[in-house]
Parts: C-alpha cells; structure tokens; sequence
C-alpha cells in the first residue's frame, strides 16, 4: 500500500492544475480526428522540459488517458471516431445520439470509461510492484532478450504484415545505432551532420507520429467536413449511473477485456474495444439490439479502452519496454528527464512513479467529471477544418522539436522520418515498431556489449544467450509471437485486395 | 492489384532493400569491428527481410498498403513542399515566426475548403493566421522561453 503514502503529491496545488489542463486539453484533443492518443502525447512533451519529472509524467498521463475518452466524443455526435480506441463506440453510440440519446450515450461512455480506467489503474498498482521485484533477477542477457522482445512482438502483432512490421523494427534498431558507439567513441552511419550526435528521440517520436498524420491531412484536399455535430439534450445523470450498472455484464466484459489486452506488448484500445465489443454483444440476451443503438455496445467498448491505459504502462514501469507506441512516448518523457524506469524505479524514484500512477487514478475520475460538461466544446473542435488542423500540428512539431536541444538538426530530422514514415506507411509499413526499434535500440545494444563481455570472460556467448530457463523463455515468446502472427496472416489473409486496404485506412484515419 | 500499386511497392521496397543493402556495406566494412558487432546482426535481419518484401513485390504479391493514388499525390504534393520549404529554408533563414507564419497562411490558403473567390474568406484566414502566430509567440517564446532562431525578420 505504498501508493497511498504519495496520494497527496497529486493534490498540490501546481500538480492537481496540471492534472486538470492535462485531462481536459485531453478529452478536447482527443475529440479531434486525426490526432491519437500517441500523437497528443508526443506534441506535448517539449511543454514538460520546464516541469520536473513528476509534473512532466502528470501531464502526459493525464493527456494519455483523457485523450482516449474523449475520442468517444466525435465518435458519438459526429460518427468519426476521435481515435482508433473508439471505432467500436461509433457502432452504438452515433446511432443512440441519432435517436436523441446523445447526452446519455456520451454519459454512459464516460461513466464506463472512468470505471474501467481506474481498474486498470489499480492492476497497475497491484502488478507493478510484483513484477518490479522479479525484474531484479534479469541480467544483460535477459534484458537484450526482452528488447528485442519489445520490437518483435509490436512488429508482429501491431501490423498488417509481419515481415513489414519486424522490418520497420529493424529499421528503428539501425536508426538507434546512429552516431557514436557508446563503448569505443566510434562514428557510425554519421551521413549528415544533423545526425552527428545520434537521433534524438522526441523529435524522432514527434515526427513519426505527427508529420504522417499532416499529410494524411493534405491527401483529403479542399475537403469540406460534412459531419454535423448533433445536438444533445440535458440528461439526468443519475439514469446514466444506474444504466451502467445495470449492464453489469457489458461493464464487467469490457473492463477485464481491456485491462488483459493492455497487459500483452503491442495490442492497443482498438483492438481492446473492439473485442470487448464483440463479446458482450455474443454473450447478450439482447444480442439484436447491438448497432441499433444500444447503451451495452457503448458501455463494452468505452470500458475496454480506457481499462487498457493502466496496463499498458505495466511493462514500461518494471522492465523498461513500452508496450505500445505511446508508453515508448511517455518512456522518452522519462528519458528526457534523466529517469531511466526498470526494476529499480520504484526504490530510486518512489515519489515519481507512485505520484504519477496515483494522478492517473485521480485522472479518471476528473475525465468522467469533465468529459461531460466539456463534450459540447469538444465536439466542436473535432469540426475545426483539416487545413487549420494540419498547420497547427505542423507548426507545433518544428517548434517542438526544435526546443528539446534548440538545435535544427532535430527539426531536419523530425521532418524527413516523418515525410518518409508517411510513404513508408502508404506501402504497409508501421510507426510503431519503429518508434520501439529506435527506443530499445540502444537497451538492446547496451545489453548486448555488456552480455559479450560477461560472455568473454565466463563461457561462450552462444551459452550465454542462448542457455538458462528465462533466456529460454524470452526466445520462445519472440519466436511465438511472430509465429502466432504469421499463422493469423495466412489464415486470415488480410488485406487480400487493394480495396480492404483503402476500407480498413479509411475506418482507422 | 492494379500495376500502379505494384509499380509503386516495388519502387517502395527497392528503396528499403537498397538502404538496408547500404547498412550491411557499411557495418561489414567498419572499423574497428567490436563497434559494428550489433548493427552487424541488425543489417542482416534488415536485408532478409527487406529482400523478402522486394522479391513479394516484384512478384505482385505485396498485400498490404493502399499505395498512393493519381488523387492523394495531386493532394499532398502542394502541401509537402510547402512543409519542406518551410522545415528547411524559410524557419532557418526568415525566422521561426516569419516562416511559420507564411506557412501556415499558405497551408491555409491551400487547403481551405471555403471558397477564395470571396473576401470574407480571406480576412477570415488572416485572422486565423494572426491568433496562431499569437499563440504560438505565447506558448514558445513567453511560456516555455525557447528562444527561435530570429535571422532576418522574427
């Protein structure tokens, strides 16, 4: 019950302001189509160099989880999904605010979503700490087994191609290896002098996640939004809290749903809510009633999304690998803060990580509270023109990136991954596994040299690495991630024609 | 899948294989070899695969990725250039303001779905444009105190 001891932190004054624009500059955000929770996230860690590290990791996890709320928002009154995490509270939802239900579907989503966020919040608090303890027990070998863990199984799983999805993680491996050896001050791959002093990582994050998303912006062209937003009528809020629980069942599919799909590496809320969707709608007695606007289809998915938040930092928190692009976001927040997280955080590093955690608990709660009286506001950014949305976020990653090290460089780089990403993406290729080659690279890397050295003077490096129970272990879930992946490829064979291509694009963007 | 596509895939994977091929030069030939040990292992997994996506390609067996189409690059070609122009000539040569100032009016402009034959419209995207420049001077340069490269203008 150590968290306890750190619930005041996220009271101070400064802290708890931070929490509020955190969670309410989220659900707004998060409103907006186009911009995901990763791409929120990564805009607005040049705003933390200023705070220290606990406020940084308040307002970052504020935004995490309130952008993945509030991306409910455009999905029910304007049938866009704010984020991929909301597609399936498009199915129920728009067509609950089309009957006039708007005002209740937008309370059940916030209702659920605050219920299942904070179960995910406390596994994090209860499983956090366990795993921390069995951390202590990995060595070199184990932790360069673990990140390369990290890459394969979002290369695997996060992609539409697997052998795609590991080469883009190759690609962010090779990145991270650029500029100097860390052990023998070698030049390595220095094409150009902006890179002289390796890749940074947040203008890298901000360029992969934001320039990609600019100029899906420009390919829609002078498209008018045609989208109108429905207006919603005021709702008692206590019909809300007794609907929700009387779809006890849907709550409770949702809720354990997203809390294990945000504990497995490289499965994100779409997939969560979508499940959580699924199931609660075969496991119905109402099963008919589901895209007919149906408050359990909403409750399902909005609890799934939001109940993966905390889990999926699990990972992060004890071993040092994101498990997913926007934990590898918050470990750059981190990072930039001179925090490295691991088995060790939570004995150097108490206050930072039990604060943060905490203020994610204290954040759920803020975001039903908000999301409700802010969901008109935001329903109304979500209309703000593509053309706005694009120079905005265009302005704010030259700026952004350029204030982590004032140096260009990081701007040349920020745009030229982003432009590149952006193409590399129209041909099947994914950020994610990137983004984590280029974090775990250098984990990876460390690990490795230090493994080899330890190698040198014991055994043989192939005993090293490839001997030992947990060794062992790690391989064998590298091998069956990308095996699993690739049996679901050619059963499933996704994406067989050029038109479930552009359908599935378009239902994601 | 029609030969653009295909055409497209196969311009798009030959590029990666050729990157990769380049790495795997580069880390086989440097020195001294216990610095390039890892991007070694690296390069080879990055020319397996990227060899594998080129070989699927040029065999029209590439199922993933919509490519882009006649409409999308007529769309973005505006758009990135101005962004290019703006990352790597105008913000470090007018000024981070000055720059992001015309660019985002140009974007704008570009961009709009409000029609250009009216002059509301263009008062309107001033306007815009000015509040941005305000905000962002305010974010940046008052708030956070980054201080922006000035050169000729702001």
């Amino acid at each position: 019950m150590e968290f306890l001891m750190y619930f005041g932190d996220v009271f101070s004054p400064f802290n708890f302001m931070l929490l509020l624009i955190g969670t309410i500059g989220g659900l707004i955000l998060g409103a907006t189509p186009g911009l995901s929770p990763t791409m929120a996230v990564a805009l607005l860690i040049p705003f933390t160099f200023k705070l220290d590290a606990t406020q940084g990791l308040i307002l970052l996890g504020a935004a995490y989880t309130s952008t993945v709320a509030g991306g409910a928002v455009s999905a029910i009154l304007l049938k866009i999904p704010g984020a991929p995490a909301n597609i399936a509270t498009t199915l129920d939802g728009h067509t609950m605010a089309k009957k006039g239900q708007g005002a209740l579907a937008l309370q059940l989503s916030f209702i659920s979503s605050a219920i299942g966020g904070v179960f995910g919040v406390l596994l994090l608090i209860f499983l956090t700490p366990v795993l921390a303890q069995w951390a202590l027990a990995f060595g070199p070998s184990h932790l360069f087994w673990l990140a390369i863990l990290g890459v394969t199984v979002i290369g695997s799983l996060d992609s539409n191609s697997v052998v795609k999805g590991l080469l883009s993680g190759c690609i962010g491996l090779w990145l991270a290896t650029i500029g100097f050896d860390d052990v023998m001050g070698t030049q390595r791959f220095i094409f150009h002098s902006s890179v002289a002093g390796g890749i940074n990582i947040i203008p890298a994050l901000i360029g992969l996640f934001a320039i990609p998303q600019v100029i899906t912006m420009f390919a829609k062209g002078r498209h008018q939004t045609d989208a109108e937003v429905i207006s919603v009528e005021k709702s008692p809020i206590g019909g809300a809290i007794r609907e929700v629980f009387r779809r006890f069942r849907a709550l409770s599919i949702g809720t354990m749903t997203g809390s294990f799909i945000g504990l497995i590496p490289g499965v994100g809320g779409q997939i969560a809510g979508l499940v959580a969707y699924d199931q609660a709608r075969k496991t119905s007695p109402e099963q008919k009633k589901f895209g007919t606007g149906h408050s359990e289809g909403v409750i399902a998915a909005e609890s799934a999304n939001n109940a993966m938040v905390g889990p999926s930092l699990v990972p992060l928190l004890t071993l040092s690998i994101p498990g997913s692009p926007t934990a590898a976001v918050l470990l750059g927040g981190l990072l930039i803060h001179g925090i490295f997280p691991g088995s060790d955080l939570f004995e150097n590093y108490p206050d930072v990580a039990w604060t943060f955690i905490n203020s994610m608990l204290i954040g759920q709660i803020l975001m039903c509270v908000f999301g409700l009286y802010v969901a008109g506001l935001a329903a109304r950014v979500a209309q703000v023109p593509n053309a706005v949305m694009a120079a905005v976020v265009l302005a704010l990653a030259v700026f952004g990136s350029y204030s982590v090290q004032t140096s260009m460089g990081d701007v040349f780089i920020m745009a030229a991954l982003g432009t590149g990403m952006y193409f590399l993406e129209r041909f099947g290729f994914s950020a994610a596994p990137l983004v984590l080659g280029l974090i775990l690279g250098p984990i990876a890397e460390a690990n490795f040299v230090q493994g080899a050295m330890i190698a040198t003077a014991t055994s043989s490096i192939g005993t090293y690495f490839f001997t030992g129970l947990l060794n062992l272990t790690l391989i064998g879930i590298v091998v069956a991630s990308i095996a699993y992946s690739v049996w679901m490829e050619l059963r499933m064979r996704r994406y067989t024609t050029k038109e479930d291509a552009v359908e599935k694009e378009e239902a994601l963007s | 899948m029609t030969d653009r596509p295909r055409n497209q895939h196969i311009v798009a994977s030959g590029l990666v294989a050729a990157v990769g091929i380049w790495v795997a030069w580069l880390s086989f030939t440097g020195e001294p070899a216990r610095a390039f040990l890892f991007p070694r292992i690296i390069s080879v997994a990055f020319v397996a695969l990227a060899l594998w996506t080129f070989g699927k390609a040029l065999l029209g067996k590439t199922k993933v990725g919509p490519g882009l189409s006649r409409i999308a690059i007529r769309n973005i070609l505006p758009g990135v250039v101005v962004m290019l122009v703006y990352i790597f000539w105008a913000a470090p040569t007018l000024g981070f303001y000055t720059a992001s100032t015309i660019a985002f009016f140009i974007l704008l402009t570009l961009y709009d779905p409000a029609p250009h034959g009216e002059a509301h419209t263009w008062v309107k995207r001033v306007l815009i444009t000015a509040g941005f420049t305000a905000v962002m001077y305010g974010l940046f340069a008052m708030l956070l105190g980054v201080f922006t490269p000035r050169e000729i203008l702001f």
